[in-house]
């Protein structure tokens, strides 16, 4: 299981990775894992506006689906066109080429509410 | 030991598309015997692209052969549990089919349909005293379509009382029809937890003016009697509240115990289930709904009554919910399920739950040494175990599927979800302590190859037409269809 | 009892094993103030020779096709069914098993409900198909639901013409649920008034809802009205309550409709008092996420051979729950199962010639009725098998008269329609040979007695 040190993480297994005022958001390793294989990703339309802690999509393996919630708020800006065709980059590529959406920073202080590697790390070891 | 499955010679068979040959027909019609006209040629289509052309012969072949890679209850044990696969009696089927049951227009006038409304009228009062209720609809075409109807007279009568409330209780036992139905009356769905069996005390904790209704499963989908039901209908009434029930299980009650008796307000029943008419390999089935007094005014239209000049279908109800679909009900299934009540008779139908019983009770004793049994209360119609004790990586799915070489369809799997790895048996009284015998021999020889030879079960099956699908490939990219 | 195969020593050997001494026992945990403390009162048991006796009394308490000349159609009709499909149907594997849960063991049904989705989609035009609904007019409300979840938009047209009862089941599962219906008036020639949709048309509209052919039998411009609704966004329903209409017709689909809900019955299916029916419902791909009601999709198994599964489960009320698209839990699988075999044998040339004959028929009925003293056609808009007349005194008694020389000759319209009660609805199908249209028209004129 991958916890990668330049990333941000959400109690609901969200990634943030943080660059020039853009947040790319993903769900994490232990999320594809504990999903199975993904099969169906839905993602907002670009402009959308996102609130923290709200639903922007959900993930779906054969028998089970799961919301996507924001890990901060603002503007998408970009999503992965790729995922609609192949929804298995979540689970081969879950930090990389299965990224979800780019948002436009709101409020950078929102930023601090999330964990970092280790704290996720801990997290998730206590909650499995 | 001489197992039940096996390998025979089994045909292979395409779509009946890939059969098609340009010219061929199936079918006869007579003579045009009136002059020949036309549409309008801006309103008619070319041919219907892409349909079979196929011989009366290529398709009693084709279906014939596809009839032999399905299980049916006819072919042998279907512990489907909550589901109730009983055998089918065939006399009801024979009925079914008389000319004047399957040959009759709903449109036709009342006073030339008097058998089906008589029937049918006979139904709803037969219905009545098994589950103490005092009216009840035919209508609703499933379990699932009689828990909307249920749910829409419960809201309707809310609203008739000024405040149509805002909640609906369901405990975390429930099928998931429960709070689908209970969202499309507008409902928002509060989970509650259980420990099996609902306490009063969960319950009265959870109760406020907003809580509409409390919607349990009697027995519920661990095969448990709600022992506190009474109670718990008590603390909703007091609040306001209706209690609905999901009366899938009723095949454990008949003659033993009458919801209508217990407290609460309104049930479905599933003729499907429990009085015996055939599954279909989906359906149909029909969910028939009995409701208290107070609900009366609330039943779909129209109503079946009888009055000195014969039965009636009665249309003008102001507070009606209105109509849940077309016509009158699944008409057909009804006739089953009556034939089925007049074979059985009152002491038959109580016999009958006595054996169901019986027979989840005589499973459960001899597989809980085996299998883990999460729940210990005594069960009634059925028995849920865990693959908690599974060895080998071996999982209820692998069980399952390895249930299918041994020649059993599988249980109900990963169902009630309170259950990690639930397998849920409900044998029915129509088996033999031989037949079920011989499953239990199977399900322990599984479970010492899973700790011998965990690979069988993970292979598993091996002596079916095809082998395990790959339901990842078709969700990822869905082909609903041939296209050639 | 013969379905219940337990001995008396069977019996107590079964509870030795389990440790009771009786079977009341076994209901051990059910309190004993709810027990019932009686017997059930229901008639005496009949064995299986007495059972049919009464059920073949009850059957001949009933009018049908063979007791009478019948024109009823109306949302149920009668076709022709061959021989072949009850045989079929009959087959114990099939109408004994349950919903295709375990997919090595259920292939026949499976297979069976691609096949039957495929038809469904060729016969409407439309990209994908559910494996069926409850009836025609269930899968119609479940259409109007399904507009709102793509539109997220609340506000629904209907078709004044479109089947009253079609109609009152979309108002009970709307009835909770914020929804705006509109009805929308029909024209002077039967068919929706194009004008009147137009103006109730606006970017808060999720759907139009329309028959094809509509409750009056005639064929609505479902072209017309398609870009109309698409230009402001909504989607067009089209509900089928007569498919054999759709051998001849254009399909919904080639014409704009978005969803095409219908009513199988006419495929084999027999009239049975009202149901068991089928509900068959198509969607475009753009939907397919939307769509309530189970799927069938293909798919291989281990070793590379074709096979077939339920999928796209994750819409449905097992997994979703509250958020499903549907509480719908079953379809109507072996209706469906006789729907796939009688479009089998009927094929390409057999939908064709059987929709052909009925298309001439009416024309033949409705031309003599029209020629008659006393009767007009009141819509001139063209029709399939199914059409409107308007006599000189209430539909009721004309009717009643018929009844006399065993005819049933219509739906009365007063129970539907304010200012119809003069007016019935006629339906003729290939059952109906040319002797017997004479027969009605010449019971109608007032002879023939």
């Amino acid at each position: 299981m991958e916890f990668p040190e330049d990333l941000k993480f959400t109690e609901e297994h969200e990634w943030v990775l943080v660059e020039h005022g853009m947040a790319t958001v993903g769900i994490t390793d232990f999320a594809q894992d504990a999903l199975g294989d993904v099969v169906f990703v839905e993602l907002p339309e670009v402009g959308t506006v996102l609130e923290t802690g709200k639903s922007f999509g959900v993930v779906e393996s054969v028998k089970a689906v799961s919301d996507v919630y924001a890990p901060v708020s603002g503007e998408v800006i970009e999503i992965n066109e790729e995922l609609p065709d192949t929804p298995e980059l979540v689970n081969t590529s879950p930090y990389e080429d299965g990224w979800m959406l780019k948002i436009k920073l709101a409020d950078n202080a929102e930023l601090d509410d999330l964990m970092d590697a280790d704290a996720y790390q801990a997290f998730v070891e206590e909650e499995g | 030991m001489t197992t039940l499955g096996t390998s025979g010679l089994i045909l292979n068979e395409k779509l009946m598309f890939e059969h098609s040959d340009p010219g061929r027909k199936g079918y006869s019609l007579p003579a045009l015997d009136v002059p020949e006209v036309a549409m309008p040629a801006e309103l008619v289509r070319a041919e219907v692209t892409g349909f079979p052309e196929l011989s009366e012969v290529d398709v009693v072949r084709h279906f014939t052969r596809l009839s032999t890679w399905n299980y049916g209850v006819d072919s042998g044990f279907y512990p489907l549990g909550s589901c109730t696969m009983k055998y089918n009696p065939k006399i009801n089927e024979s009925v079914a089919r008389l000319p004047g049951l399957a040959g009759i227009h709903p449109a036709t006038p009342e006073h030339l349909s008097q058998g089906a409304l008589k029937l049918m009228y006979e139904l709803q009062t037969s219905l009545a005293e098994i589950s103490g209720f005092p009216a009840i609809t035919l209508q609703p075409a499933a379990g699932a379509h009689g828990e909307l109807a249920g749910m829409l007279m419960v809201r309707a009568w809310h609203e008739a009382q000024g405040n149509p409330r805002s909640k609906v209780l369901i405990p975390d036992t429930a099928h998931g029809t429960n709070p689908a139905s209970a969202t499309l009356c507008g409902y928002q769905v509060v989970p509650v937890t259980s420990d099996g069996v609902l306490s009063a005390q969960t319950v009265a904790a959870h109760m406020d003016d907003e809580v509409a209704a409390l919607m349990v499963t009697n027995p519920n989908t661990l095969g448990l009697f709600e022992s506190e039901i009474r109670a718990i209908c008590d603390i909703v009434h007091a609040k306001g509240g209706l209690v609905y029930c999901d009366g899938a299980n009723l095949n454990a009650l008949m003659g033993i115990a009458r919801p209508g008796d217990m407290g609460i307000d309104v049930m479905h029943f599933n003729l499907h289930k429990t009085f015996a008419t055939p599954h279909g390999g989906g359906g149909p089935g029909s969910g028939p709904v009995g409701v208290t007094e107070a609900l009366v005014p609330f039943l779909p239209v129209p109503v079946v009554t009888s009055s000195a000049s014969g039965y009636r279908l009665q249309y003008d109800r102001p507070q009606s919910i209105g109509r849940m679909r077309s016509f009158f009900g699944n008409f057909g299934v009804m006739v089953r399920a009556y034939a089925y009540i007049r074979t059985m008779g009152a002491a038959g139908l109580k016999h009958a739950s006595e054996m169901a019983v019986l027979n989840a009770n005589y499973v459960r004793a001899k597989l809980e040494g085996t299998f883990h049994l999460p729940y210990q209360n005594r069960s009634l119609h059925e028995v849920v175990f865990s693959d908690r004790d599974l060895d080998g990586d071996c999982h209820t799915l692998d069980l399952a599927k390895r249930l299918i070489d041994y020649g059993y369809h599988p249980p109900t799997i990963y169902f009630p979800l309170v259950v990690k790895g639930a397998i849920m048996i409900e044998p029915t009284e129509t088996e033999s302590q031989e037949t079920l015998d011989e499953f239990c021999e199977a399900m322990l020889a599984i479970a010492g190859e899973a700790r011998d030879n965990p690979e069988l079960l993970h292979a598993a099956p091996v002596r079916t037409r095809i082998r395990r699908l790959d339901e990842t490939a078709a969700a990822r990219k869905p082909r609903l269809k041939w296209e050639g | 009892m013969r379905y219940i195969p337990h001995t008396e020593e069977d019996i107590h050997q079964m509870l030795d094993a389990i440790g009771v001494d009786a079977v009341d026992d076994l209901f051990s945990g059910i309190p004993a103030d709810v027990r019932l403390q009686r017997p059930m009162n229901l008639a005496p048991a009949l064995a299986e020779g007495d059972l049919l006796r009464e059920f073949k009394q009850l059957s001949r308490q009933n009018a049908t096709g063979d007791s009478h000349l019948s024109f009823l159609g109306g949302g149920a009709y009668n076709h022709f069914i061959p021989a072949v499909v009850d045989q079929l149907i009959s087959r114990s594997e099939f109408y004994t098993a349950y919903t295709p849960y375990q997919p090595e063991i259920s292939q026949g049904t499976l297979q069976a409900i691609f096949e039957y989705q495929t038809l469904v989609c060729q016969l409407t035009g439309m990209d994908v198909a559910n494996a069926s609904m409850y009836d025609g007019a269930s899968a119609c409300a479940e259409a109007v639901l399904m507009t709102a979840r793509a539109t997220r938009r609340k506000k629904v047209l209907i078709s004044a013409a479109l089947h009253p009862e079609y109609r009152e089941t979309v108002e009970t599962y709307c009835r909770y649920l914020d929804f705006e219906l509109v009805t929308i008036p029909f024209a002077a020639d039967g068919r929706t008034d194009l004008s009147a949709m137009e103006k109730a048309l606006g970017k808060d509209v999720a759907a139009m809802v329309t028959g094809y052919p509509n409750f009056f039998g005639v064929v609505e411009d479902l072209a017309a009205q398609a870009i109309q609704v698409h230009g402001c966004g909504a989607r067009l329903v089209a509900a089928v309550a007569e498919p054999i209409a759709l051998g001849l017709l254009k399909s919904p689909g080639e014409l704009g409709a978005d969803i095409v809900a219908g009513e199988g019955q006419s495929f084999g299916i027999p009239v049975a008092f009202g149901g068991p029916y089928l509900g068959f419902f198509a969607a475009r791909q753009q939907d397919l996420r939307s769509m309530p009601g189970r799927l069938v999709g293909e798919t291989v198994d281990l070793e590379g051979r074709r096979g077939f599964v339920l999928t796209l489960s994750t819409r449905e009320q097992h997994i979703r729950r509250e958020k499903a698209t549907s509480n719908i839990c079953s379809n109507e699988g072996l209706c469906a199962l006789m729907a796939t075999v009688y479009l089998s044998l009927m094929g390409k040339a057999g939908i064709r010639e059987v929709a052909e004959q009925n298309l001439s028929k009416t024309d033949y009925a409705r031309r003599a009725i029209a020629a008659l003293d006393g009767y007009t056609i009141p819509f001139a808009g063209p029709v399939f098998n199914e059409f409107v007349v308007e006599s000189a005194e209430p539909a009721p008694a004309v009717l009643a008269r018929l009844e006399q020389q065993n005819i049933l000759g219509g739906i009365p319209l007063g129970r539907y329609f304010e200012g119809m009660a003069n007016r019935f609805l006629v339906c003729v199908t290939e059952q109906n040979s040319k002797a017997e249209i004479d027969a009605l028209v010449a019971a109608l004129a007032g002879g023939g007695q």
